[in-house]
């Protein structure tokens, strides 16, 4: 679906030397990044790193201190209305109407869109069979659980059939279940050629719907890529977790030959990058303890990129 | 700054999501503005009106509850609207994050302030029409200028919940409503004419009450009600509508600061 000559017009947004401040202190710092139509694009970031400055500025709700906002080529300082009534957007707390019913929550969210009535109502009921939430219709919002109410969430975020959606940590707090049907929803809104903006704390999420992503810190982009090639470049294939090992015999072994690790109060996490040599010397020499051998994973990106110490 | 580019008659999408929740509860909605007159005009007719001798009003002498019961119309229109626009709208904007949500569609958060307030409004001249019926029914309504009581009720409503949001654009918690209410509101609710003839205050007192938005809407109930009043009718429409139009900019403006980062 994507070509690889990318031009201009298969951009669905494009977002340029991007920055904000609150009373002098920096939320986001010159942050750019373009995203194509017909893919999952993700951003991700420790708590604080800036994502949800981010987006409230793509969607024009806070006001960038400096650089553009280009959605359907279309900017959000002079045409927030047009971009809004064309994408849909799922905040992360919840924004639900409590003092409506389910399918009021989605036909009145559907007036502020000024969907005719007869359009909205055909809409609305699809939405609750497509989210599962049809035997919900006349509840109140108060009382579903998380993963309805963010099923609900999701549904009214599509209530104007929008052509981008942006989701600021839509499985956040879910149970398993729930998350895998949210999961199996957003695949199928993507077979529909829905482009999706997503953040998510969880990288196995990130992994597994995104098509690109980039990592965000303390403001800025720090790497881009699909997860694949950001785990090849920055952790490489396989990683071998050593616990309470030798640590001074370990760390000479390891710098001799050149390997890169990690150092943890518990334990060492060496990214042997599928070196079979290595990993067989590690295995006789160091491994009468516990011992992992496992694939590297793109929370192993994360976490080598944004340190392991907590932000909060 | 206030962008009014940002207002389109979209406003009133919203205005009718919150007409949507009203009418879910109406029959208690329409149970205060029906009963609360009636009580008051029984307590004070029954009560306190054989201690009153001599009330005169505009020159004329009348019964208690007749020089009364177009107050009650007016304090209603104002604690409807005020209350609306504070701690209602405080708990969608806080709690529910109701304008949050709607900041997701093409609606700005001008549209969504002036639709508070105008529903506040809204809110206010339906309690006003059943007072007024009610307060028919004793005869202490004169009918047909009665009716103007609500486009009267709509343009307090508007001053009073513009007012309103004016203090939700800066009250930290909902409990801080308290001092608004404590300095601004019950001082008005008992001393603009509402229960007593202001005549009957000192000079400095008097002017003070001028000065009251509520003095000039209990005038104009009363107005529409014995077709008496005290001042010009006109000098105090032109106050309520400067009034209203003065708070429904900077309670515009001050939403924006609070809500816009």
């Amino acid at each position: 679906m994507n070509s690889k000559g990318a031009n201009n017009t298969d951009r669905i947004l494009r977002v340029d030397n991007l920055g904000k401040r609150f009373n002098g202190l920096v939320a986001v710092d010159s942050v750019s990044f373009t995203v194509r139509t017909g893919e999952c694009f993700g951003l991700l970031g420790p708590n604080g790193a800036g994502k949800t400055s981010t987006i409230r500025m793509m969607y024009g709700f806070s006001p960038p201190t400096s650089g553009t906002v280009s959605i359907l080529g279309l900017d959000i300082s002079t045409q927030w209305r047009r971009i809004r009534a064309r994408i849909g957007i799922c905040q992360q707390d919840n924004t639900l109407d409590p003092d409506l019913t389910v399918f009021q929550n989605l036909l009145i969210f559907a007036g502020y869109f000024h969907i005719p009535r007869q359009l909205a109502s055909e809409r609305a009921e699809e939405l609750l069979q497509f989210f599962a939430l049809d035997k919900k219709r006349e509840a109140k919002v108060g009382e579903l659980s998380g993963g309805l109410a963010r099923r609900l969430t999701l549904a009214r975020a599509l209530i104007n059939d929008p052509e981008l959606i942006i989701l600021d940590e839509p499985t956040t707090g879910l149970d398993p279940q729930s998350r895998h049907l949210l999961w199996e929803r957003l695949h199928a809104l993507r077979a529909r050629g829905k482009t999706f903006i997503l953040t998510t704390h969880y990288m196995e999420e990130a992994a597994q719907l995104c098509d690109r992503l980039v990592i965000m810190d303390h403001g800025r982009i720090l790497v881009e890529g699909t997860p694949a090639s950001l785990i090849d470049e920055h952790v490489g294939h396989s990683i071998i977790e050593i616990a309470s090992p030798e640590r001074e015999e370990l760390r000479q072994f390891l710098r001799g030959h050149q390997v890169d690790y990690d150092e943890l109060a518990d334990r060492f996490i060496i990214y042997s990058n599928g070196d079979l040599a290595i990993e067989q010397a590690l295995r006789e020499g160091f491994c009468s303890r516990q011992c992992t051998f496992r694939s590297a994973t793109l929370e192993d990106v994360f976490l080598r990129l944004t340190g392991r110490e907590l932000r909060e | 700054m206030l962008a009014f580019t940002n207002l389109s008659w979209r406003f009133l999408t919203v205005w009718r999501r919150n007409l949507v929740v009203y009418r879910k509860i109406w029959k208690v909605n329409f149970l205060v503005p029906l009963l609360e007159p009636a009580f008051y005009i029984l307590a004070f007719g029954l009560g306190f009106q054989g201690l009153i001798e001599g009330l005169s009003y505009a020159g004329q002498p009348m019964a208690y509850t007749r020089f009364m019961a177009p107050a009650l119309i007016a304090i209603s229109i104002m604690y409807n609207s005020f209350f609306e626009t504070t701690y209602a709208s405080f708990v969608r904007m806080y709690y529910q994050k109701t304008f949050d949500g709607m900041m997701a569609t093409p609606l700005s958060l001008e549209e969504i302030i002036l639709a508070e307030i105008v529903w506040s409004a809204t809110k206010a001249t339906a309690a006003a029409l059943i007072m007024a019926v009610v307060l028919g029914l004793f005869g202490f309504v004169a009918f047909p200028q009665g009716l103007l009581l609500l486009p009267l009720a709509f343009l307090g409503g508007l001053a009073f919940g513009s007012v309103g949001m004016f203090f939700t654009g800066f009250t930290p918690s909902i409990d801080m409503f308290n001092l608004p209410i404590f300095l601004f509101i019950t001082p008005m609710f008992l001393f603009s004419g509402t229960f007593f003839p202001t005549a009957g205050l000192p000079v400095w007192a008097q002017h003070a009450a001028y000065a009251f938005p509520l003095y000039h809407l209990v005038e104009l109930t009363r107005f529409c009600c014995l077709g008496l009043s005290e001042t010009n009718p006109w000098a105090s429409l032109a106050y309520l509508f400067c009034f209203a139009l003065i708070f429904l900019v900077v309670g515009l403006m001050a939403m924006r600061r609070r809500l816009i980062k």
